[in-house]
C-alpha cells in the first residue's frame, strides 16, 4: 500500500471514529449544569490525525465531521455551536502543531480551551446576551482538565497508530 | 525530538492557561458581579419581560421555536423551575441572584440574567 493510500485509510476510519464519538457523547451528557462542558473525546480521532497523517488532513476530517455529525443527529443550532469551537480549536491546535514544541497533550489542552472560546463567542452572538462571557473562566478550566485527559489517551493512540501505519508490509 | 522538552513546553502552556482562567475566574466573581434587583427574560434576543427580583412571581416564556421555560421569581432569586428543552441545563442551573448572572436554555434560545436597575449605563453596555 502506498503512503497516500494508508493517510486516506486512516483519515476515513478517523472519521468515523469522531462521527461516533460525538454521537456517543451526545447520548450521555455530563450532569453539570454549565453548558459547553464535555470530554471532547472526538477530539481523539482529529488529533491522531494530526500528529499522524497531517495538519491539512486533521482541518478537514474535523469540517466533515461536524458537518454529517450535524446532519444527522443535531440541527441548525447544534451545528452553529460546534462549527465555532471545532473551527477555532483546529486553527490554535494546527498552529501549535506548526511550532513542533507540544506533545499531544499540550495540542489538546489547546484544543480545549479555544474550541469552549469559540462556542462562548457562538453563545454571545446567536443568544445576544454578552453575560454568557461571565461562564467563560469555568470552561476553560474544564477545558483544561478534559484536555489533559484526552490529550494523554491521544498521545498512546497515537503512539500505536504510528507504528502501524509506518511498519506496515508494502 | 526529546520527549522531556516536550513535557515541559506542555507544562508552560497548561500553567499559563490556567493561571488566566483562574485569574478571570476571580476578577468576575469579585469585582464584576453585584448585587442585582432586576431580571431580564429574553428570547432569540428579544427582551420579554423585565422583572423585579424583591417580587415574587412566575412567568411562562415560549422559546424560540416552541416549547416552554417557567421562571420562577422567590426569596429574591430568579431560577427555571420547569422546561420541556431536551436537556433541562436550564433547570439545574440552580438560582441567580447577583447582576450578569445568566441561566441560558440553548435549544429554546432563551436567556434570564440579572440586572442592576439603578445603574442604567451598566445595563445598557450589556
Amino acid at each position: 500500500m502506498s503512503k497516500k493510500t494508508k493517510a486516506i485509510a486512516i483519515c476515513g476510519v478517523m472519521t468515523a471514529v469522531a462521527m461516533i464519538f460525538s454521537y456517543i457523547e451526545s447520548l450521555f451528557p455530563i450532569p453539570i449544569p454549565v453548558y459547553g462542558v464535555k470530554l471532547g473525546i472526538a477530539n481523539i480521532a482529529i488529533i491522531t490525525v494530526l500528529f499522524v497523517v497531517g495538519k491539512k488532513e486533521a482541518f478537514i476530517v474535523n469540517i466533515i465531521r461536524i458537518a454529517l455529525t450535524a446532519m444527522l443527529f443535531g440541527n441548525l443550532n447544534s451545528f452553529l455551536f460546534s462549527i465555532a469551537g471545532g473551527f477555532l480549536s483546529l486553527v490554535v491546535m494546527i498552529g501549535l502543531q506548526y511550532t513542533k514544541r507540544f506533545s499531544t497533550v499540550g495540542i489538546s489542552v489547546a484544543g480545549g480551551v479555544f474550541h469552549n472560546i469559540g462556542q462562548t463567542i457562538a453563545a454571545v452572538f446567536i443568544m445576544e446576551t454578552g453575560a454568557i462571557i461571565y461562564y467563560l473562566p469555568v470552561l476553560l478550566i474544564s477545558g483544561i482538565v478534559t484536555g489533559i485527559v484526552i490529550g494523554i489517551v491521544s498521545g498512546l493512540v497515537v503512539k500505536r497508530v504510528k507504528s502501524s501505519f509506518f511498519n506496515m508490509e508494502n | 525530538m526529546s520527549e522531556k522538552k516536550n513535557w515541559k513546553n506542555d507544562l508552560i502552556l497548561v500553567g499559563v492557561l490556567l493561571a488566566v482562567s483562574v485569574l478571570a475566574f476571580v476578577i468576575i466573581n469579585m469585582f464584576v458581579k453585584k448585587p442585582g434587583d432586576k431580571v431580564i427574560v429574553k428570547v432569540d434576543g428579544k427582551v420579554v419581560h423585565e422583572l423585579s427580583l424583591s417580587q415574587d412571581t412566575e412567568v411562562i416564556v415560549e422559546g424560540y421555536q416552541g416549547g416552554y421555560n417557567e421562571i420562577i421569581i422567590e426569596y429574591g432569586y430568579a431560577k427555571v423551575n420547569s422546561a420541556d428543552c431536551p436537556d433541562e441545563l436550564c433547570v439545574h442551573s440552580g438560582t441567580i441572584d447577583k447582576s450578569g448572572e445568566t441561566i441560558v436554555c440553548l435549544p429554546h434560545r432563551v436567556v434570564v440574567e440579572v440586572i442592576s436597575g439603578n445603574n442604567e449605563i451598566d445595563a445598557e453596555v450589556r
